[in-house]
């Protein structure tokens, strides 16, 4: 059994997608007011940047950018032995009554997403949540569905969806990797 | 303390662990820091465990520090006031041990005035143990937040220079900081009176000064430990006021110092007699942020031990199969 590797979005067609991905977000919410981008730990972070990077080309407007880590709400902590490490949580201000754009890279189960509106509950109640991913490979086992997409693929479930981003991976893909008998 | 888990099932002290898990400890405590600064100052994460503080010495700074760090991991807890003092320890403890067991308890903190109390109880029950000070021995978690302060002033902890001043003796928090602050790189001195400095300090690999000046002058930081005012009358040094005169850390003295020094203190402080009242209020002291690490650090030690797997520890094994010591 070998690893067969599948470049699904180069680095161009990343850009292309966040493009059109930080236009619908802008588009659905009639503009940027009280909009709130939260990246989720990690590359859901780099990929927050990039969207109000994107916003502020095209609106000249600067969104501001939370990052969101779920470590602490995992639903699987009791199971998994050694404890993952916890990264940085930061909400900018008060998210009471705004609209908040979670974003992450690949949208899979659906437990993240659950630890994630969790947490952002401990901070206040926003009038709206929404969910914007790179990526959704399917394989949902939660009722949670995104509101922006980027690529949606149907990969099987011992398959891996590695989104690669330019500050921790030198460089910036969707790569899907399976297995497959030679 | 090593193996598959990162820390393993216990927190006992700081000389068993290596650079690199005091390293994860801290950088743990990094993310906890911000909780405690929320409008709802709670994580789900030990939700359905039950934490017992087992005290048999009075604490309320550690016991309240500790509650702090589990009530915000949404643990549940029970604190457990015990006295020590009429019976026969080693049965009590293992008595407490049974007991507690037999209750279904996640974890246990334990402060106790004999010095090996919380390895003795590790070895007996499959609960993780955290020691919360154990007689002369260790207080791994004081000496954690200390690191964690100096870490957050100087943004390293290799290279500093780090004066531990007062009663040595007698203090676990002196040799918990003496173990983590050279396990990452510090060098450490220590300053007080012959009386109050264990004979063989030098074998520890610090510095040893006897003026109270010359620390000062070395120094990137003074860490000045509560003198035990139960000392006095015990005859290790004459009087409050001789101590203040030669040991007291005071104004005038930091001063004539050639950089700003960093001042920290575990508390309770005497003021006036180790500490003046100027340099504890002063521009240079982390005192109360030292209070504010200690809850984030006591977290990441309870969320990292939360994942240590008891059936790794091989005495807990022989205490299932009845071989109780």
């Amino acid at each position: 059994m070998t690893d067969h590797t599948e470049t699904i979005l180069d680095a161009n067609a990343v850009e292309r997608t966040l493009r059109r991905m930080a236009g619908e977000i802008v588009e659905s919410n009639g503009g940027t007011d009280n909009l709130v981008i939260v990246g989720i730990q990690r590359r859901g972070v780099q990929l927050a940047d990039r969207i109000v990077t994107l916003i502020e080309a095209s609106d000249g407007v600067t969104v501001p950018r939370g990052a969101l880590d779920i470590t602490l709400y995992r639903d699987d902590l009791q199971t998994i032995g050694p404890r993952p490490v916890v990264g940085a949580t930061d909400v900018p201000g008060a998210i009471d009554g705004s609209t908040v754009v979670i974003v992450d890279d690949a949208l899979f189960t659906g437990r993240t997403i659950r630890a994630a509106l969790d947490e952002l509950a401990d901070f206040g109640r926003p009038a709206r949540i929404e969910l914007a991913v790179l990526i959704d490979r399917g394989g949902r086992e939660l009722p949670i569905q995104p509101d922006v997409v980027g690529r949606k693929i149907e990969a099987r479930s011992g398959d891996r969806v590695d989104v690669l981003v330019e500050d921790l991976d030198g460089r910036s893909a969707v790569v899907l990797v399976s297995k497959r008998f030679e | 303390m090593t193996g598959g888990a990162p820390l393993g099932k216990d927190l006992l002290g700081l000389e068993p662990l290596s650079g690199e898990q005091i390293t994860l400890i801290l950088d743990t405590a990094e993310p906890f820091k911000e909780i405690s600064e929320r409008a709802i100052k709670k994580v789900p994460t030990l939700r359905g465990s039950t934490v017992v503080n087992l005290f048999f010495e009075n604490s309320t700074r550690t016991r309240v520090s500790f509650e702090f760090a589990e009530k915000r991991l949404s643990a549940d807890t029970v604190n457990v006031a015990a006295s020590a003092s009429s019976v026969s320890k080693g049965e009590t403890l293992v008595d407490t041990a049974r007991n507690l067991e037999a209750m279904r308890i996640d974890m246990v903190v334990m402060r106790h005035p004999s010095s090996g109390a919380a390895a003795f109880l590790a070895d007996r029950i499959e609960s993780n143990v955290i020691n919360a000070g154990d007689g002369t021995h260790e207080h791994p978690t004081q000496g954690l937040l200390d690191l964690l302060t100096l870490r957050d002033h100087f943004k390293k902890i290799d290279g500093l220079k780090v004066c531990i001043c007062g009663d040595v003796l007698h203090s676990r928090v002196a040799r918990s900081n003496i173990w983590g602050l050279r396990k990452l790189g510090a060098e450490v001195a220590v300053c007080g009176p012959r009386s109050l400095l264990p004979s063989a300090i030098d074998e520890m690999g610090v510095t040893v000064f006897s003026r109270i000046e010359e620390a000062i002058e070395w120094s990137d930081a003074l860490n000045i430990l509560r003198l035990q005012l139960e000392r006095m009358t015990s005859g290790y040094i004459p009087s409050l006021r001789e101590y203040n005169r030669y040991f007291g850390v005071t104004r005038e003295r930091l001063e004539r110092a050639p950089r700003d020094v960093l001042i920290l203190h575990p508390g309770p402080m005497n003021r006036g007699v180790e500490i003046d009242s100027d340099v504890a209020d002063g521009p240079h002291s982390v005192i109360l942020p030292q209070v504010t690490n200690g809850v984030a650090v006591r977290m990441a030690v309870l969320y990292l031990l939360s994942g240590g797997r008891p059936e790794q520890a091989e005495a807990a094994k022989t205490v299932k199969s009845g071989a109780l010591a």
